[in-house]
């Protein structure tokens, strides 16, 4: 019977690992700042800022920054811009059609989008995504993206980031053909930020958007530990109550 | 016959003159000694025996849960002011607004997997002790009934959020029923109320989830305890506690159901409890065979999702059904020739028999390479799980328990679960050369593991079985 228990396990670490994130470019690690509240703030700032304008997050309200640590005045004036209401879903500046006629297609709520391309790397994903922005003048927008070729969305953070274009190299393959292959990021115009302060930027974004994704997160691990704990207490009387009772069962 | 009219002692204690009232107007105190402490289980019950009460501690959380998200959620599928359908915006409200809402969902959404591992391992438990042998047929069939319904329920339910997964799944399993012949198109319809999945086909969904699905399941739940309780409990020797009674008639390995198995079961639910709350709390995606990360965006009928899956729970069944391609028909027409000249040669029909069964392969065969091979998917699909309700039929070990059965049995048993296993995992996985040869050659085990148990169930040596239950005290 335990060679049975086993090799179900087994078979489901099996399936876990086989349907893992599979991407086209290898994709960088999003530093873990979910419990920072300084960096999601700054998050925070960003995305009203930067992806607001077109993304809305209608499933959310600009008073659940609260929880980040901001009173409803800091969120008022710091974090809204066109005349909304604290208690308002965050709605896009732009409207749906707009967008379509602008970028092609609308652009996709953000809300849960951390979550809902976990299958393909979640907040790696992101986070890479928005770090592989070039200058690519066969692209109407004028933009185009390492990790997601031919994007509808030009880059937005290029006021931070600057413009940069991929190096690529030659190299010789085994049987004498010349691939191209990328060797890294050449600056054009610098940003206002550093390449390493950028990648701090979307590193908070990026743990914003994961806050988002699901508000209650935190609040659901700490009670889940509370309940295992009662859990485990109540299991532990259960098997001693049925201990005591079956020791009469000869 | 109706009971006596018991009169009681004006002095007795105001409680035993409340019983005594009711009793006299509902069988309470007769029910409690039925089906609780006068109900006689086997002392030897081991871990398998767990999953039973489990599985009604499931139903009990799935309607409990069921009921207040019900409260906030809206079978809605247009679309709200930002854009969104309303069913899926809804949701998200119960996950971000409604006090406890995100809890109430993720014990539903869990309680919804956890239903199907606690009732295959309970099915499992069936298969291995032989539990659906004469004389539970009858727990068996309805314990068949409800995992058709079970399953009918899953599916129903999954549209419900109104993600991409949801719209997509439902789309094309209800597209499978078009394959039907003659009447799938309109069969199609029906079930879908439109001619696309949309909003009565959501509408449809959303009753037949939260209430006529459920009653039925009820009413069957009902059933099969009240067959389980008539007959009473097998055990994993497999043999009957009954034959075996003390002079005032209680069988010697029995033991009350309560108090012995009510702690012993409450120990199980401690256990389960912990396993199950370390999802909720922890994983309620289940890596993304729960909860699947792309039903988070919103339906949208204009955009495939480049990979359609099922959820986990149907995955082997959805291999099988992949499994059926053109070419596979051959193989299962050589399968019905096989049978067909079996009959004829071996089974001692008279010439009209034998004149029936050649003219069934000869239908069989026409019908099989004539009709659309999805078709046949859709019921080789359906048949891998309405053949369960025929095992007490088609078992014909002399001994119930795998414990007296040949030793290489196990190892059948075994293998079928393997086979259970990577079904379900190719089921879930995009179809790629590997995964469809190997659901055809999955699907031929499995089918043929029930199909041709009659002649294996009865190979082998088998062992002595005792006279009474193997018991070591704890």
């Amino acid at each position: 019977m335990k060679k049975w228990i086993v090799a179900c396990l087994l078979a489901f670490g099996l399936i876990s690992g086989a349907v893992a994130a599979k991407s086209a470019v290898p994709l960088d690690r999003a530093p873990d700042l979910s419990n920072d509240l300084a960096a999601l703030q700054r998050g925070a700032h960003l995305f009203v800022n930067y992806c607001l304008s077109c993304h809305s997050a209608s499933f959310e309200r600009y008073k659940r920054f609260k929880e980040l640590g901001l009173t409803e005045r800091q969120i008022r004036d710091n974090l809204m811009f066109t005349g909304e209401r604290v208690g308002d879903l965050m709605q896009a500046a732009i409207s749906p059609a707009d967008a379509k006629v602008f970028w092609g297609k609308a652009a996709p709520d953000l809300t849960m989008i951390t979550r809902s391309r976990a299958g393909s790397g979640g907040t790696d994903y992101i986070y890479t995504l928005l770090r592989s922005y070039y200058r690519d003048d066969t692209i109407a927008h004028g933009w185009n993206n390492k990790a997601f070729p031919a994007i509808a969305m030009p880059n937005p953070l290029w006021y931070l980031q600057g413009e940069r274009r991929p190096v690529m190299q030659t190299v010789a393959g085994p049987d004498g053909s010349s691939t191209e292959v990328f060797a890294g990021w050449e600056q054009v115009t610098p940003g206002t930020q550093s390449p390493e302060e950028f990648d701090r930027s979307v590193a908070e974004l990026v743990a914003f958007l994961d806050w988002l994704a699901e508000p209650a997160k935190q609040q659901r691990q700490t009670l889940g530990i509370f309940v295992l704990l009662f859990l485990a207490v109540f299991t532990f009387m259960a098997w001693r109550l049925n201990k005591e009772y079956w020791k009469d069962i000869k | 016959m109706a009971a006596e009219y018991k009169e009681i002692s004006p002095n007795a204690p105001a409680g035993e003159q409340l019983l005594n009232w009711v009793d006299n107007r509902f069988p309470l105190s007769k029910l409690y000694k039925e089906h609780l402490s006068e109900y006689y289980a086997p002392k030897n019950l081991n871990f398998w025996y767990f999953f039973g009460s489990l599985a009604l501690l499931v139903l009990v959380i799935q309607i409990i849960s069921g009921i207040f998200l019900v409260m906030h959620y809206k079978p809605d599928a247009t679309l709200n002011a930002a854009g969104v359908p309303v069913a899926f915006a809804s949701v998200e409200y119960i996950m971000r607004e409604v006090e406890w809402g995100w809890l109430i969902r993720y014990i539903h959404s869990t309680g919804a997997s956890f239903f199907f591992i606690v009732v295959y391992m309970h099915m499992f438990r069936g298969l291995i002790y032989g539990s659906y042998r004469r004389p539970r047929e009858l727990i068996w069939l309805f314990g068949c009934g409800i995992l058709l319904v079970m399953m009918a329920i899953a599916f129903t339910g999954y549209l419900l959020p109104w993600g991409q997964m949801s719209f997509w799944g439902a789309a094309v399993i209800v597209n499978l029923f078009a394959a039907v012949p003659v009447i799938g198109p309109d069969l199609a319809l029906l079930i879908r109320g439109d001619f696309v999945v949309g909003d009565a086909t959501l509408n449809r969904f959303f009753s037949l989830h939260v209430i006529a699905l459920p009653l039925v399941l009820l009413g069957l739940v009902v059933a099969h305890i009240i067959a389980l309780h008539e007959v009473g409990s097998n055990n994993p020797d497999g043999i009957e506690i009954k034959k075996h009674k003390d002079a005032s008639g209680k069988p010697l390995d029995g033991i009350p159901f309560h108090p012995y198995y009510s702690v012993h079961d409450l120990m199980g639910v401690g256990v389960f409890l912990m396993i199950f709350s370390a999802v909720v709390f922890f994983a309620p995606s289940g890596g993304g065979f729960f909860l699947k990360y792309t039903n988070l965006i919103p339906a949208d009928p204009l955009v495939t999702p480049a990979h359609i899956a099922p959820v986990w729970y149907f995955a082997a069944y959805y291999s099988m059904l992949r499994a059926v391609t053109t070419e596979f028909m051959y193989v299962l027409t050589a399968a019905v020739w096989f049978a067909a000249f079996h009959g004829i040669f071996r089974a001692g029909f008279g010439t009209q028999g034998k004149v029936l069964v050649l003219g069934g392969a000869v239908v069989g065969t026409l019908m099989l390479l004539g009709l659309d091979a999805m078709f046949w998917g859709v019921v080789i699909m359906g048949a891998a799980v309405v053949i369960l309700c025929f095992l007490p039929w088609l078992d014909r070990s002399p001994v119930a328990s795998i414990r007296y059965r040949p030793t290489w049995n196990k190892y059948l048993y075994g293998a079928f679960v393997i086979n259970f296993f990577i079904l379900t995992y190719f089921g879930v996985l995009p179809p790629s050369v590997i995964s469809t040869r190997y659901s055809q050659f999955g699907t031929l085990f499995y089918l043929g593991f029930f199909l041709l148990m009659p002649w294996w169930s009865r190979w082998g040596d088998f062992k002595p079985v005792p006279s009474r239950v193997t018991f070591t005290p704890h």
